[in-house]
């Protein structure tokens, strides 16, 4: 008997409260997966274009995230390459998602919005159609089905990795997941950090994280970490204090997500390259 | 060849409206009202987790009274067309004027074209960033909007409800407490005299928070709001 051939009452049209089920049912070409299927096929052959033949695109990009004392705290810097020119150097790649959530995004600039933009949404929707917000995990599993989904894109080099972080207000703590491109979801109880200067923030990371650490010392520790993948990545933007530009850094703790504030990160900033000019 | 009944078309009307008009005359009230910093809501409602009324964007509200399955369906629509709306435009772009548009379509269409009309009434509420920008909607079974100002209700009640608040309210916007007071009020004398807090459920467009202006207001704090 087919699915659809049931004898009860089933739920199987609902798109569980999920916005992104909904648009992907009722409206696909909105998703940011649609682009891949709008390019057109080459020489008649169904191969879509590889990747080193399209233009370049804005790209990142260093984002990191690791537990703290209250919660987990998530910072990026702040530029944008595209091949060799930097094409933005105040771009937001670390974004609140709900009242306790935020992510941040590695990869080609455009699908990376958009995706934030789309799960942002997928977590309000869900919440109000049922009445409560998903729990930590849910949020979680959640964006894992979106990375999977971009899967087809990724073959093309358009390619969206995310950290998640949130505070989980059941078990009281903050936690961490992360991604690969096929949506696999790894929790870490400590540090990650991706992006093209994801290997270097890891290392001071490494050097540097400790259970427990206090808000002020995790703000620090996020601060040097940056700066040195900026020093060893052309991907990746260091704070700039002549035009004011410093990595953006959220707290996510059982008060919700604020930013750490910019008056805060540039008396960090400057006391960090004082301690480099005085080594 | 059997011969179809002819029905008058105003008999076929009349016939619906009535039908729809006994199924929400079993539902209970429903008030939204406008106080100095929102719009206050109160239903009648003993459910604590079945709520009779939610947040369909940043700053609009919804709450139907009549039978749930076909209002929950109703704010279902909404919150997708809102999100949906929102996201290919700007969230700016989302009114309650548009949604109200919306449902008076849909409402319209089953109404006239189907056997059985929905038995709900709506009501439909915006915050706007001056008090003069509120907006408040009443949308009938039959498709009908009405543009409301101050307060409004609906339900079974509505009419010995609203009698009560055209002549306790003034003018000017009162303040939450107030508003809050004259609701209690509505209910115990319009609706049941035997009407506690308990069995109200609040919630407010409040629109000194930035972002989402929708929250839920605890039996707790409308107590403490009232005393």
């Amino acid at each position: 008997m087919t699915p659809d051939k049931i004898p009860f009452p089933n739920f199987s049209f609902d798109p569980c409260s999920s916005f992104y089920q909904f648009l992907s049912a009722q409206r696909p070409e909105l998703l940011p997966m649609a682009r891949w299927g709008a390019l057109p096929a080459q020489h008649g052959s169904t191969q879509l274009p590889l990747s080193n033949q399209l233009p370049p695109w804005p790209h990142g990009t260093t984002v990191l995230a690791f537990t703290y004392q209250n919660g987990v705290l998530i910072a990026g810097d702040r530029r944008a390459t595209e091949g060799y020119q930097i094409a933005a150097n105040r771009m937001d790649k670390v974004f609140q998602t709900d009242e306790f959530s935020a992510m941040a995004i590695a990869g080609a600039a455009g699908p990376c919005v958009e995706m934030a933009k789309l799960f942002r949404i997928e977590l309000e929707h869900y919440e109000k159609l049922d009445g409560k917000p998903l729990t930590c995990e849910g949020k979680a599993t959640r964006l894992g089905y979106m990375v999977k989904a971009n899967f087809p894109m990724v073959l093309q080099g358009l390619v969206v990795i995310p950290l998640f972080v949130g505070y989980d207000q059941k078990r009281e703590v903050g936690r961490l997941f992360k991604y690969d491109i096929t949506g696999g979801r790894y929790e870490d109880t400590e540090f990650h950090a991706v992006g093209s200067g994801g290997k270097d923030a890891r290392l001071t990371l490494k050097e540097h994280f400790r259970k427990q650490l206090p808000e002020d010392k995790a703000v620090r520790i996020a601060i040097r970490a940056l700066y040195n993948a900026a020093e060893e990545d052309v991907g990746t933007g260091g704070p700039d204090l002549l035009r004011k530009i410093f990595p953006l850094v959220k707290l996510v703790d059982g008060h919700g997500v604020r930013d750490v504030e910019d008056t805060q990160l540039a008396t960090i900033c400057q006391e960090l390259l004082s301690e480099e000019r005085e080594s | 060849m059997a011969m179809p009944f002819y029905v008058s078309p105003e008999q076929m009307m009349q016939d619906r409206a009535e039908y729809a008009k006994k199924g929400i005359a079993k539902g209970r009230s429903i008030i939204a009202m406008e106080y100095d910093q929102g719009v206050l809501f109160v239903a009648d409602n003993p459910s604590t987790s079945l709520f009779k009324i939610s947040e369909i964007y940043d700053n609009i509200a919804f709450s139907g009274a009549g039978r749930y399955s076909e209002f929950e369906n109703l704010r279902k629509a909404g919150i997708q067309h809102a999100d949906m709306k929102g996201m290919m435009y700007s969230r700016e772009d989302v009114t309650a004027r548009s949604l109200a548009n919306g449902y008076s379509q849909i409402l319209g269409t089953l109404f006239s074209q189907e056997m059985k009309p929905y038995e709900v009434e709506l009501l439909l509420a915006q915050v706007g960033e001056t008090p003069e920008g509120n907006e408040l909607y009443r949308i009938t079974f039959d498709g009908s909007i009405i543009d409301e100002r101050n307060f409004t209700a609906i339900g079974g009640r509505s009419e010995t409800i609203l009698t009560f608040l055209r002549k306790e309210t003034s003018e000017t916007r009162p303040s939450l407490n107030t508003a809050l007071q004259l609701c209690q009020q509505a209910f115990e004398k319009g609706a049941d005299p035997k009407s506690s807090l308990e069995g109200l459920e609040v919630a407010l467009l409040d629109r000194t928070r930035s972002g989402r202006k929708f929250r839920r207001v605890a039996t707790s704090e409308a107590s403490a709001l009232l005393s």
